[in-house]
């Protein structure tokens, strides 16, 4: 057990470690003048100075790389030369709408993908399970930002049921923060529970198949009863296990529902960044979103050694 | 004899053997493939639109001129109202325009050629690393394995979308980053699946007879472990094409695409966030071209991997039906 976790955490240092020499080669090592870069377009020679100073450009590229991990591990992330402010402060503030964003869907996604596969997999091959399979592809052939969008035309501009673009922070007005995450909720949720609806079909059809859930049946226990308490109680480990994946990888991964909706979330911010071409926030958007990356891989690992013996051993 | 006579001796005929070069008796598994294939009839009307499509890509300039208006070019006259607002479907602009007076119909039909191009090209590239990497970590096992498979992982793992961005935002964006970025991210797929299928087949005998009649590491991997892919890496590619043509719009619609200024339907979609609460048609219809275009290889993609594998449930479900009917 003390040895799996030990491994698991190592390889995750490793990833980050890989991380930072790729972020430091794509964003130093293949420019002529990375000051030009994390100066801004509008930089003066005074200010250029500085950032090369600061970053110390000047050094040979192993020394540069040093001084970058150095930082890093001290928490100092850069400065954003549109906002003139610090990355980590950025990022601070942005985690709110995008935490919220992300938890609330995460549940909408989580009860509807788990009903929706499991009527699947319990009437399958019904005229019912072929509906659910259609809906399901329908969902994966629509991108996000085209759901985003048309919800937003029907809901918020015709109808105006919904607030069409921003965040209110729920300490704030709780009733407002509901009423503005709603439309980003579904939108992110919509795909998501596509892919848990596959996910929680397939899972329980294998566990179906099992010798005991035969037994089961075969003890007379209720048809319910072995579908609920037996069935879907093992089948539902890798359905969560992939919901706290996917949680750590949406964290700086809701780019696109962000910029919908207008959310001032860390994914908004980024695709901001890009079109200012403030690269220091891009970098320390990446760096966070492999770190959490990273962090949620390793607790899903942990998880999943308590859950399953059989892992801890392989 | 020759290494190849014994071999094919020593080796069951694989599953990908294409008709045509020799006399076969019987049907091939692709011909019993494509005869499940013709009977599904949303597969067939799909396989229709995307011949129909790539018409449309190929013949965009026509269509331009039929419509009379260039991709690029802003009407002033009949393309914007006096308000500087774009006009709806009318006599002029059978589609509308944009907010720049462009002709919407014109430009997404030469936006099914930037779609089209990435998506296929793209996963024709994720396929082939797919495959190398995927045969490769299968079938030397060990530390190769470790490494590549890890490799994957870890791929698969990260928000690509941002990738995307931190590469757009180094070296700005462009059609041909694009293609790199979608197969960057597109082969991990592929190849933990091939991956898989290797590890299954290099146990079998005949790789073991090919083995032990002396051929090396390569020529079994391309004589006897390769063709065996082809029918799971057919329905693999066939996914990933709705994948790829999504991919390429989101990153347009976020500005980390192909050229902003290129007619694609990422481009027109991020336009129309500009203008669509005025104006539906800017986000509708290249939306429906877009849905229309992934829908159609999904349900081509899905009814090949159907008519590909024989215990597939919708031919379970066909006779299961047809039992009832006689019954």
């Amino acid at each position: 057990m003390f040895r799996f976790l030990i491994r698991r955490i190592l390889f995750g240092v490793l990833v980050l470690w890989i991380v930072t020499l790729g972020v430091f080669i794509l964003f130093f090592a293949t420019s002529k003048d990375p000051a030009a870069r994390f100066a801004g377009k509008s930089a003066t020679p005074a200010t250029l100075a500085l950032v090369r100073h600061r970053l110390g450009l000047d050094d040979p590229l192993p020394v540069q790389y040093w001084h970058f991990v150095a930082r890093l591990l001290r928490g100092d992330l850069g400065y954003s030369f549109a906002t003139q402010s610090p990355v980590t402060t950025m990022i601070k503030g942005a985690l709110p709408a995008s935490l919220s964003l992300i938890l609330g869907a995460a549940v909408l996604w989580l009860a509807a993908g788990i009903v929706a596969g499991v009527i699947s997999a319990t009437r399958a091959r019904t005229l019912l399970d072929r509906g659910i399979t259609l809906t399901v592809l329908v969902g994966i052939s629509m991108p996000a930002f085209i759901v985003g969008l048309t919800l937003s035309y029907v809901l918020a501009v015709k109808l105006q049921i919904f607030p069409q673009t921003g965040f209110i922070p729920i300490q704030d007005n709780p009733v407002q923060w509901f009423q503005h995450l709603i439309l980003p909720w579904i939108t992110l949720a919509l795909l998501q529970s596509a892919i848990y609806t596959r996910l929680t079909r397939g899972s329980l059809l294998d566990v179906l198949g099992e010798d005991y859930i035969r037994t089961a049946r075969a003890k007379g226990l209720p048809e319910r009863r072995v579908i609920y308490r037996h069935g879907l109680r093992s089948a539902l480990t890798p359905v969560v296990t992939q919901a706290g994946v996917d949680i750590g990888v949406l964290i700086g991964g809701t780019l696109v529902t962000e910029t919908v909706f207008g959310l001032q979330g860390i994914g908004q911010m980024t695709v901001q960044s890009l079109t200012n071409g403030d690269l220091p926030v891009i970098m320390g958007v990446v760096l966070i979103a492999a770190f959490f990356v990273v962090l949620g891989n390793l607790a899903v690992d942990i998880a999943y050694s308590f859950l399953d013996p059989r892992v801890r051993l392989s | 004899m020759s290494l190849t006579d014994l071999e094919a001796e020593a080796s069951v005929p694989p599953a990908s053997e294409v008709p045509g070069g020799r006399k076969i008796e019987g049907r091939s598994p692709w011909q019993l493939a494509w005869a499940r294939l013709r009977q599904d009839k949303a597969a067939m009307i799909s396989l229709v639109v995307i011949i129909l499509l790539v018409a449309m890509a190929l013949l965009a300039p026509l269509i331009a001129k039929w419509a009379g208006y260039e991709p690029d070019f802003g009407d002033r006259k009949f393309g914007v109202t006096d308000d500087g607002l774009p006009v709806g479907p009318n006599g002029h602009h059978y589609l509308g325009t944009d907010r720049l007076g462009r002709d919407i119909l014109v430009r997404a039909v030469y936006g099914a050629r930037v779609s089209l191009l990435v998506g296929l090209l793209s996963t024709a590239l994720a396929v082939i690393l797919g495959v190398i990497i995927g045969a490769t970590a299968g079938y030397y096992g060990g530390a190769v394995d470790t490494i590549l498979a890890r490799f994957m992982d870890v791929t698969l793992s990260f928000p690509y979308l941002l990738f995307a961005i931190a590469l757009a935002a180094a070296f700005g964006a462009s059609t041909p980053l694009t293609i790199f970025v979608i197969t960057f991210f597109s082969f991990a797929s592929i190849g933990r699946i091939v991956r898989g299928q290797v590890l299954q087949i290099k146990e079998r005998e005949f790789i073991e007879a090919a083995r032990s009649l002396g051929a090396g590491n390569v020529r079994i991997m391309f004589i006897d472990v390769i063709p065996n892919l082809i029918a799971p890496v057919t329905v693999l590619g066939s996914m990933t094409i709705p994948t790829a043509i999504i991919f390429e719009s989101t990153l347009s619609f976020l500005g980390a695409g192909t050229d902003p200024r290129t007619p694609s339907w990422g481009n027109m979609l991020a336009d129309a966030t500009e203008s669509y609460t005025v104006a539906w048609w800017t986000l509708f219809i290249p939306a429906l071209f877009l849905l229309i275009t992934t829908l159609a290889f999904n349900i081509l993609g899905d009814a090949v991997r159907d008519a590909l594998d024989p215990r597939s449930e919708r031919l379970f479900a066909a006779q299961k039906a047809n039992r009832k009917k006689r019954k």
